[in-house]
């Protein structure tokens, strides 16, 4: 019969390091900051033309990098709080995430027009600025390349950290279960083979 | 002695379809349906890897009648 074997990793187990690789690249420069899109784009693409979600199930290097650290003992492996895995937790921070992320782009937008000057800051967890002017250095980039670089990143390291903070404190992967992309492609997935069986 | 059969059960409403149950099932018994939730196959025979690794953890063990 078709047992599974204990098989050989395939290339895409190995995604983590992409997702090490792309925290440390925001600290040399911020403009790496624009590959984090290939994290927003390929989930959707997948969930909107292919109707799955292989993307979470197999390349996700931040589910990947939460489940390695969690191999290493840095989680507790205890079951999430009730709410943190109720529909209005995952939708409501779907909806809170998507407001920070009009924000950002708002912001990009007031540079870009002129009415605001280039911030070169990391907010973390929407509050705390952290000077981030030293990873700026091609200073002769439009400045709303600059500002939706410094935004993004800041979206993606807040996430990052949240989802180290539940790792230590929940299961691995517990980011999983509040994790914007993957309630967005769910609910893709969910409208494009209707809730039949 | 009657044998216990075992099986893993998923409460598909809560399932966030992340996968970490497919990864770890030693018998390739649970499979994510178009991106939906978890569905476990007649190959289950209930070791509970599954239940242990969901981060949400949705999946339970039963006993099958």
């Amino acid at each position: 019969m078709s047992q599974k074997k204990k098989t050989a990793r395939r290339w895409y187990d190995y995604l983590w390091i992409a997702s090490a690789l792309y925290l440390l690249l925001g600290f040399v420069n911020i403009l790496f900051a624009w590959l984090g899109m290939i994290c927003f784009l390929v989930p959707l693409g997948i969930a909107l033309i292919g109707g799955n979600k292989s993307y979470c199930n197999r390349y996700c290097g931040r589910g990947q990098l939460f489940e390695l650290l969690g191999g290493l003992g840095l989680s507790r492996r205890k079951e999430v709080p009730r709410f943190l895995k109720s529909k209005w937790f995952r939708y409501g921070f779907l909806i809170f995430f998507f407001a920070m992320f009009f924000g950002m782009l708002y912001t990009t937008w007031l540079v870009a027009s002129g009415a605001q000057d280039l911030k070169q800051v990391v907010t973390l967890l929407w509050t705390i600025r952290l000077p981030w002017q030293w990873a700026h250095h091609l200073t002769n980039v439009p400045g709303w390349v600059a500002q939706f670089a410094f935004g993004f990143y800041s979206v993606m390291l807040t996430s990052t950290v949240l989802g180290l903070v539940t790792m230590i404190l929940f299961k691995p992967r517990s980011w999983c279960v509040y994790c914007p992309m993957g309630a967005m492609t769910q609910l893709i997935c969910k409208a494009k083979a209707g809730k039949s069986r | 002695m009657p044998v216990q059969r075992k099986k893993a059960v998923v409460e598909k409403d809560h399932c966030v379809a992340c996968g970490c149950c497919v990864k770890v099932c030693p018998l390739g018994a649970i499979q994510i349906d178009r991106g939906r939730w978890a569905v476990v196959s007649e190959r289950c025979v209930g070791c509970g890897r599954c239940a242990n690794a969901c981060p949400a953890s949705v999946i339970s063990v039963e006993v099958q009648p």
